[in-house]
């Protein structure tokens, strides 16, 4: 993994050497001389590790509840394997049971994540652009009340947006998920810092100096040099969408709409409820495969997201 | 001073802006219109819905009516509105200080410079953010339960019969438990990023004046994140008062323990839902909306003035 030296403390330095901003800033710069390095402490890094393993124990326990069946599941210890290896066969099961339902509701949330949380996506790299870059009347007014709207519950919302959707025919249909995921107050305010900070305002001028219209300007300059807030964005949209529960909790009634929250919370619903067939191995194993791509991203793009995140809290 | 700002006490200071305003400041708007026009529609409109349908109320005989501010003057009597917020209070009071406190603590160890294995530390305790809360719920609810979990482990283990996570003594500390194992990593690591950008110049000057790490941390440290302290308290006092997912997932497996108007949220859903009342339902969402406001708006006041 690559840590360039681009200071991510300073703003003002930056600003001096804009072009430094133009390499995507990887990690967070190494503030601290080697030399004064403190010495490791072996006592502070168990402490630690006591968080580490409230952390992870949970997911361990998810991973080995995967992998028996539902005998099984019943029979041996939480934290160890029983005898029958059953992930393949679980697996198997959890995508055939109900004729392949799961892989509808797996199709829905992919739906959602792409068209929700890449629509949310680009709706706060256009706004915090336009917030960042241009002097445009009503721009605080605007900020404010975006901001003040994230204090607002969102189950405040909930019901009157189920009301307002039903009149217009949108409940039970993706849209009702869709178009309120297109939102991410947040997703704005980080966008705006990033652009602030990351294009500096002469190479648009230079851009618009040889003519190029703004969407141009946008496109061609601006939107490279945004790609580490863009990536941070999508992630914690993604997480948004894939997690949700509530909003298609009410929008949508037909299961063949799901998505996997409300899948995998019908099939334990199910073996509830008397005369239901408890199918827990299945929850369990959904479950796994649900949370699987969302970790394998924030694992694979680290580097991106936690200097995005970075540059949020970076603010003087 | 370099700190997280909270969004709503001070919007942070773009670039300087361009000097020439004519066409651009219309190019501005043009970049922005797509976010307004959907944040209009799944914002405003539902909240100016909600305030419109407060006022009415839906008789089965007379139909829909004009009553004024009946339904709040009904929602500020409600016992039930009120137990539910109370027991979202008592939430708020013990959980968020454990899961900052937690989340701080393993945030100024990473900071320090002497755990080895560091960004293991960072990204595994942050993965619980990625676990959707209705799968956090319903594996910490196996987990919990006595026939397969690890409770019954536990149990079995050590001859112990501990107490049943999911009674109705029980249940708001367990699900304190789920909340704070999925925000713990989050919050750490807004507040590891903000002590990442303290300027390296305040820890010479203090090492010159022999402070020691303790020194260093309440002196120089916690005043620097200060901001960060306050808008993680000012997030986590919102997704109290939201509470909704995990006691809503956690009923199934703990029926007993969990009523349909456990958490203010709860009981709005179950309202429109399950009781076919939305004018009331609405009046009781944005009670809840301004009472969660106000307090918000306290704790940064508050947050930002100490010392500042």
């Amino acid at each position: 993994m690559t840590v360039t030296t681009t200071d991510a403390s300073s703003g003002t330095a930056s600003r001096r050497t804009p072009l430094v901003r133009t390499a995507p800033r990887l990690r967070s710069a190494r503030r601290r001389p080697e030399a004064g390095r403190p010495r490791r402490s072996v006592l502070l890094t168990v402490l630690t590790a006591l968080v580490l393993l409230y952390s992870l124990v949970p997911l361990l326990w998810l991973v080995i509840s995967a992998t028996k069946t539902q005998e099984g599941l019943s029979r041996s210890s939480g934290l160890w394997f029983d005898g029958d290896f059953a992930l393949w066969d679980n697996i198997t099961q959890t995508f055939t049971y109900h004729d392949g339902v799961f892989t509808r509701w797996l199709l829905n949330t992919v739906l959602y994540v792409v068209v929700g949380a890449g629509g949310a996506t680009f709706l706060a790299v256009l706004g915090g652009y336009a917030l960042a870059k241009f002097a445009f009347p009503g721009r605080r007014a605007v900020f404010a009340v975006v901001i003040g709207a994230v204090a607002v519950p969102g189950t405040a919302l909930a019901v009157p947006t189920f009301l307002m959707f039903s009149n217009l025919g949108l409940t039970n249909t993706p849209w009702a998920v869709i178009i309120p995921s297109l939102i991410s107050p947040f997703g704005l305010y980080l966008m705006w810092v990033f652009a602030g900070e990351a294009i500096p305002v002469e190479l648009l001028e230079a851009a618009r100096m040889d003519g190029a219209s703004e969407l141009r300007v946008f496109f061609q300059v601006a939107l490279p040099l945004l790609a580490p807030g863009i990536v941070t964005v999508s992630l914690f949209t993604m997480v948004a969408t894939w997690n949700n529960y509530f909003l298609p909790l009410i929008m949508i009634k037909d299961p063949d709409w799901y998505p996997l929250t409300l899948g995998l919370n019908s099939w334990n619903a199910q073996a509830a409820t008397a005369g239901g067939q408890p199918v827990f191995h299945l929850v369990i194993t959904g479950s796994l495969i649900t949370i699987v791509p969302l970790i394998a991203a924030f694992l694979l793009l680290q580097k991106y997201w936690q200097s995005g995140l970075a540059a949020g809290s970076v603010k003087e | 001073m370099t700190t997280l700002h909270p969004p709503a006490a001070a919007a942070p200071q773009p670039a300087p802006p361009p000097t020439r305003r004519d066409r651009r400041s219309w190019a501005g708007w043009g970049f922005l219109a797509p976010f307004v026009i959907v944040f209009a529609l799944v914002f405003l409109a539902p909240i100016a819905y909600s305030l419109y349908l407060s006022l009415f109320r839906d008789r089965l005989i007379g139909g829909t009516t004009f009553v004024g501010l009946d339904n709040y003057a009904a929602a500020l009597q409600d016992e039930n509105f009120w137990a539910s917020l109370g027991r979202v209070s008592l939430f708020l009071c013990v959980q968020v200080p454990v899961m900052l406190g937690i989340a701080l603590l393993v945030a100024l160890a990473l900071d320090s410079g002497r755990l080895y294995g560091k960004s293991f530390f960072r990204i595994s305790i942050f993965l619980p953010y990625a676990v959707p809360a209705v799968v956090a719920t319903l594996m910490w609810g196996f987990m919990y339960g006595t026939r397969f979990g690890l409770v019954g482990d536990i149990d079995d283990a050590f001859g112990l019969s501990l107490p049943d996570p999911l009674s109705p003594g029980l249940v708001l500390a367990s699900i304190g438990n789920i909340v704070t194992w999925e925000f713990v990593g989050y919050n750490m690591l807004i507040f590891y990023s903000a002590l990442r950008v303290i300027p390296q110049s305040l820890y010479e000057a203090a090492e010159i004046d022999g402070a020691g790490q303790i020194r260093v941390i309440t002196a120089i440290k916690l005043p620097a994140i200060r901001g960060a302290l306050v808008i993680a308290t000012i997030f986590s006092v919102i997704g109290s008062f939201q509470l909704f997912n995990e006691p809503s997932v956690l009923q199934k497996l703990a029926p007993n323990a969990i009523t349909t108007d456990y958490t203010p949220n709860f009981y709005t859903y179950s309202l429109s839902f399950s009781g076919q009342q939305q004018n009331y339902s609405a009046t009781v969402a944005l009670v809840m909306g301004v009472i969660t406001m106000v307090i918000a708006y306290v704790v940064q006041l508050r947050g930002m003035r100490k010392g500042a």
